[in-house]
């Protein structure tokens, strides 16, 4: 069962994702075909504040939209409700956020 | 039956609840014979013992609906000619109710969720005022009327596979009704309305998978229905957090 707030969270977020999946799309796509290496690479995301937002805006909105997603699924498939609902919702968003973060950092801090 | 006759071979559900069984009948091919006709002839020349519900026989009533080879059809105005599979027709309970017997389901929660998502209507003056002048071409009246055709058959509630995952869903009709009302400009409290519909069970839940409008027999829009309820929602989340 899903309750206004989340229908709410999960409709911005995927606004919030769309013109970043394209960005990131175009990112590759540049990445790939100028020929960057790993190296190149870290050379311009390490210390910028732009890619730092970036893609960190993009682990946020990922998260919430995922965890709002899969939350649907276990309750429709699964038949999860109540606190085991909640529970299962919040560790996907909180675990999303986690390995998200710990990749943001690992190319974009110095 | 003579062996010179066509002849069609129906799947009937037969048990009563949860538990049952299809059993094969043979029945005479007519040119021009409904689904409705089948079940009848059925009933009336080889067991009758056979439960089913229906009363207009003509689309008005709503109450015949079954699922047809899989799939929710109005029996009475359902052509075998379009839906057999060659000789073969198979007929089950409308889906997502709880079946009494063979053919016949109880349509409480059906009914129950219209009245859940508000579906009665609350008047804004009494019989005593002289009737609101009401503009068909107003806007909101146009938006009401394209919903007013439906009978109530729920077929769009047995071919919504977003009510068969979550019982709670108030389901595509009682929601086209909700925006219906939502638009009326007779209607004392729209707000409340949108509440309603928004609550627990509501139009917050729909995938816009759209099997209600593809399956309506009145060929209505639950779907664009839901849509609109959906647009109202986010409107008023915004405007009451500004408030």
């Amino acid at each position: 069962m899903q309750s206004m707030g989340f229908y709410m969270a999960q409709r911005l977020s995927a606004m919030v994702m769309a013109p970043l999946v394209l960005g990131h799309i175009a990112v590759m796509i540049y990445a790939i075909q100028g020929g960057l290496s790993t190296a190149e690479i870290l050379e311009r995301t390490r210390g910028s504040l732009s890619w730092f937002a970036f893609y960190g805006s993009f682990v946020v909105a990922v998260s919430i939209h995922a965890a709002i997603g899969l939350r649907m699924i276990a309750t429709e498939t699964l038949k999860l409700r109540g606190a085991a609902l909640d529970l299962f919702t919040w560790a996907v968003m909180i675990v999303l956020l986690f390995m998200g973060a710990r990749a943001v950092s690992a190319v974009t801090m110095l | 039956m003579s062996k010179s006759e066509k002849t069609l071979h129906v799947s009937v559900w037969r048990g009563e609840g949860p538990q049952g069984r299809f059993e094969t009948f043979r029945v005479p091919r007519q040119d021009n014979q409904t689904v409705l006709d089948v079940v009848s002839w059925i009933q009336q020349n080889t067991d009758p013992s056979l439960s089913y519900r229906y009363a207009c026989r003509v689309g008005m009533c709503g109450s015949c609906a079954m699922m047809v080879n899989g799939q929710p059809r109005w029996t009475c105005r359902t052509h075998v000619s379009r839906v057999a599979d060659g000789d073969r027709l198979q007929i089950g309970p409308l889906r997502n109710l709880p079946v009494i017997k063979d053919l016949a389901v109880d349509m409480d929660p059906f009914f129950e969720k219209w009245i859940k998502a508000g579906g009665a209507h609350r008047p804004s003056r009494s019989r005593t005022e002289p009737i609101m002048p009401v503009s068909p071409q107003e806007p909101g009246r146009v938006e009401a009327n394209k919903a007013i055709e439906c009978i109530n058959c729920a077929v769009c509630y047995a071919a919504c596979d977003t009510v068969a995952g979550n019982p709670d869903y108030l389901g595509p009709a009682a929601l086209q009704r909700a925006w219906t009302l939502y638009n009326d400009v007779k209607i004392d409290d729209r707000q409340a309305a949108l509440d309603r519909a928004t609550a627990a069970g509501g139009c917050q839940n729909c995938h816009s998978q759209g099997s209600c409008t593809r399956f309506c027999p009145n060929e209505l829009d639950p779907l664009s229905a839901i849509a609109g309820l959906k647009r109202a929602a986010a409107a008023s989340y915004f405007k009451r957090r500004s408030e």
